[in-house]
C-alpha cells in the first residue's frame, strides 16, 4: 500500500538559546492517518507542533507540510491545516455561532457555505441550544469539542490537536476520539499530541518523545511486541523510565 | 476584503458586548469634556489680596476700592504688620500683598512720585505674571484718574498721546473655553484610540486567542486594519458628539469646514492607532502596554501645545514635535475651528501627519509576527 506523505520532517532542530527543545527529529506522516505524538510534559511535543503549523520557525532541518516548506512558506501551510491549541483559544465573549462564522470568514468561506456547515455541525454535536450562548458559559468538554470542530470547519488536509483532551471527563474523551475517527475517515490527517497512554492505543501510529528526541515510532501493536509490553503505557515507561530515575536520583 | 469585514464585525461585537466599555466609550468623553473645558483655564479670577495700608489717606482708600472693583482681585485681608502679611502669604491664605507706605496721599497731592510695593506668590509663575499684569492695568487706570483730577479734563485730553486700541482676532473675547475645547477634544479622542486599541491586542495575547488567529492564513495587514477600524470609527463618533456638546454648552465657534476637521482627526487617529498597535506588538502583558503607552501619552499631550504655546518651547522640543501627532492635531483643530483655515492653510500639517500615520501603521504591520 503506497500512501501519500503529507508531513515530512528531516533533522528538525529547534533551540531556544542553549536549550534544545527538538533534537534532530525525523519522521513522516501519511494522508488520512491518526498520528499520535506522545511524550511527558516538556518533552518538546508542542514545540514541534508549532513548527509544523507555521507558528514557530525551525532552527534547522527540513519540514514540509501539505507540500509546503515550513521555513519559507508558513502562510501557505496555514491554508491547508487546522489547529487546536492546548490552551483554549476561541473567543470566550463571542457566541458559538459568532466564533464559527468568524473562522469560516477568515478562511474565505462564503456566507452560504458557512451557514450550511454551521447548521450541520450544530446538529451533529446536538449543539443547537448552545448556538447563541457565549463560549465562556459552556462546560469544558463542550468547549473542546467546539474548538476541534472549528479547527476542521474549513476542511483542511491536516489537523493538529495539541493535548485536546486535557482535563476532560472520560465520557467526553471517548466522544472526542469518536470525532477524531470520523475526521480521519473523511480523509483529514489527524496529528494529535497527548500524554494519556490509553489514547495512544487509538492511533494508527505513534511516536514517543523524550527530552526533545523521538525514541520510538511505529504502530502501537508493533511497539508493544518489540518491548514485550501489554500496553502502550508499559512501552512508554520502559523507554522513558531509565532517564527519569537517573534524574530523580541526582 | 471580506476577511477584514468578518474581523471588524468581531471587534465591534466584542467591544460592545463588554457593557462597561461599551458605555464608557461614549460616556467618559462626554463627562470629561463637560468638566475639563470649563475647568482648565488660564483666566485668573479672585486673586486674594492682603493690604497693609500705612497711609490711611483718601488716596490709598481710592486705590483699594478700585482694585476691589475689578473682578480679578478680592480684598481678603487688611493687616498692619508685615509679619502678619507674610504669614498669610506663607500659609497660602492670600496670593498677593499690597504694601502702601505712609505718605502716599501726601506725595500724590504734592505731585511727587509715589511708591507702593507688591509681593506676589510666584510658585506658579504664570499666575503670578498674569496677576501682576492685571494689577498693573488697574494701577494705570488709577494713575490716569489722578492725573485727570489734578490737571483737569482739558489739559489731559489735549496732551498728545498714543492711544492703543487692540482687537483680538479669532477669539475676540479671549474665551479660554474656545481655545481649550478643540484641544481637549483631541485628547479625548486619543485616549480612546491609544488605550483601547493597544490593550485590545495585548489582551488577545494574554488570553491566547491570538494563537488561533496566527495559525490561520490571515494577512498581517488584514489583522492590523481590523484592529484599527473600530476604534477609528468610535473616535470619530466621539469627536462628533464632542463638537455637538461644545456647540450646545459652550457655544464654541466653528469657522472652518467640518469635513476638514474630520479629515485631520482621521489621519491623526490612524497615526495614534498605528503607534498603539506597534507598542502592543512587543508588549506581552497589559501592564507592560499601559506603562509604555502612558509614557507616550503624557509626552504627546504635554508637548502638543495644548497648555503651553508651541512657539515658546525650546527648539529641540519643537523639532521633536515633528513626530508628535498630537501637536499637529492641536494646530489643525484650532486653526480650523477658530480661524476657519482652509485645506491650503493647513496642508503642510495634514501631509506631515499622513506621513507619520503611514510610518506608524507600517511599523505595526511589520512588527506583528505571525510566526515567532
Amino acid at each position: 500500500m503506497i500512501r501519500q506523505t503529507v508531513i515530512s520532517v528531516t533533522n528538525l532542530v529547534k533551540k531556544f538559546g542553549s536549550f534544545v527543545a527538538n533534537d534532530n527529529l525525523s519522521f513522516e506522516v501519511y494522508e488520512g492517518e491518526i498520528f499520535g505524538f506522545l511524550g511527558a510534559n516538556g518533552a518538546g511535543k508542542t514545540t514541534a507542533l508549532r513548527i509544523l503549523s507555521g507558528l514557530s520557525e525551525p532552527t534547522s532541518g527540513k519540514v514540509t507540510v501539505a507540500g509546503f516548506d515550513a521555513k519559507k512558506e508558513p502562510e501557505r501551510i496555514k491554508r491547508n491545516i487546522g489547529y487546536m491549541c492546548q490552551k483554549f483559544s476561541l473567543y470566550e465573549d463571542l457566541t458559538v455561532r459568532e466564533n464559527i462564522t468568524l473562522y469560516g470568514g477568515i478562511y474565505g468561506m462564503t456566507k452560504k457555505l458557512i451557514l450550511e456547515r454551521m447548521a450541520n455541525l450544530l446538529s451533529r454535536l446536538s449543539f443547537e441550544e448552545f448556538g447563541d450562548r457565549q463560549i465562556s458559559s459552556l462546560p469544558l468538554g463542550l468547549k473542546q469539542k467546539l474548538a476541534f470542530s472549528i479547527a476542521i470547519f474549513h476542511e483542511p488536509r491536516i489537523v493538529f490537536l495539541d493535548e485536546p483532551t486535557g482535563g476532560v471527563d472520560p465520557i467526553t474523551r471517548r466522544q472526542f476520539w469518536e470525532m477524531i475517527y470520523e475526521t480521519a475517515d473523511r480523509g483529514i490527517t489527524v496529528f494529535v499530541t497527548t500524554h494519556y497512554m490509553d489514547e495512544a492505543e487509538y492511533c494508527d501510529r505513534i511516536s514517543i518523545m523524550n527530552e526533545g528526541r523521538i525514541v520510538a515510532l511505529d504502530t502501537p501493536e508493533a511497539l508493544k511486541k518489540k518491548y514485550n509490553a501489554g500496553s502502550v503505557e508499559e512501552v512508554f515507561i520502559r523507554i522513558a523510565r531509565p532517564k527519569m530515575t537517573e534524574k530523580s536520583m541526582l | 476584503m471580506r476577511t477584514i469585514l468578518y474581523l471588524i464585525r468581531k471587534e465591534f461585537i466584542q467591544i460592545f458586548r463588554d457593557k462597561f466599555i461599551g458605555r464608557a466609550i461614549f460616556g467618559v468623553p462626554i463627562v470629561q469634556l463637560l468638566i475639563l473645558v470649563p475647568a482648565v483655564t488660564f483666566e485668573i479670577r479672585n486673586v486674594n489680596m492682603c493690604v497693609i495700608d500705612r497711609d490711611m489717606s483718601s488716596e490709598s482708600r481710592m486705590l483699594i476700592n478700585q482694585l476691589e472693583g475689578s473682578t480679578f482681585f478680592r480684598m481678603k485681608y487688611s493687616v498692619f504688620r508685615e509679619e502678619e502679611a507674610n504669614s498669610l502669604l506663607h500659609r497660602n491664605k492670600c496670593d498677593m500683598v499690597l504694601h502702601i507706605p505712609a505718605g502716599l496721599g501726601r506725595d500724590l497731592g504734592t505731585g511727587r512720585q509715589a511708591r507702593i510695593l507688591v509681593t506676589v506668590n510666584a510658585i506658579n509663575a504664570t499666575t503670578a505674571q498674569l496677576s501682576w499684569a492685571y494689577l498693573n492695568g488697574v494701577i494705570r487706570d488709577y494713575n490716569m484718574n489722578i492725573l485727570v483730577e489734578n490737571a483737569g479734563n482739558i489739559l489731559v485730553s489735549s496732551m498728545p498721546q498714543i492711544d492703543i486700541t487692540n482687537r483680538y482676532w479669532y477669539n475676540e473675547m479671549l474665551n479660554y473655553k474656545h481655545y481649550m475645547l478643540p484641544g481637549i477634544l483631541g485628547i479625548l479622542v486619543t485616549a480612546i484610540g491609544f488605550l483601547l486599541a493597544g490593550l485590545n491586542l495585548v489582551k488577545e495575547k494574554e488570553m491566547g486567542t491570538i494563537e488561533q488567529i496566527n495559525v490561520t492564513p490571515i494577512k498581517k495587514y488584514q489583522f492590523i486594519t481590523a484592529k484599527m477600524v473600530p476604534f477609528l470609527v468610535i473616535g470619530l463618533v466621539d469627536l462628533a458628539i464632542g463638537l455637538i456638546l461644545g456647540k450646545i454648552f459652550f457655544n464654541i465657534p466653528f469657522e472652518g469646514s467640518t469635513g476638514l476637521l474630520f479629515l485631520g482627526s482621521t489621519i491623526f487617529l490612524i497615526s495614534v492607532l498605528g503607534l498603539a498597535l506597534f507598542i502592543s506588538t512587543f508588549s506581552s502583558t497589559q501592564q507592560q502596554y499601559m506603562f509604555v503607552a502612558f509614557f507616550f501619552m503624557i509626552v504627546f499631550i504635554l508637548m502638543s501645545g495644548i497648555f503651553t504655546p508651541f512657539e515658546s518651547m525650546p527648539v529641540w522640543a519643537q523639532k521633536f514635535d515633528m513626530l508628535n501627532p498630537m501637536a499637529y492635531l492641536m494646530r489643525i483643530n484650532r486653526m480650523v475651528m477658530l480661524k476657519g483655515s482652509t485645506f491650503q492653510d493647513i496642508s503642510r500639517d495634514i501631509y506631515s501627519l499622513t506621513i507619520i500615520a503611514t510610518a506608524f501603521t507600517a511599523l505595526a504591520v511589520r512588527k506583528y509576527r505571525k510566526t515567532a
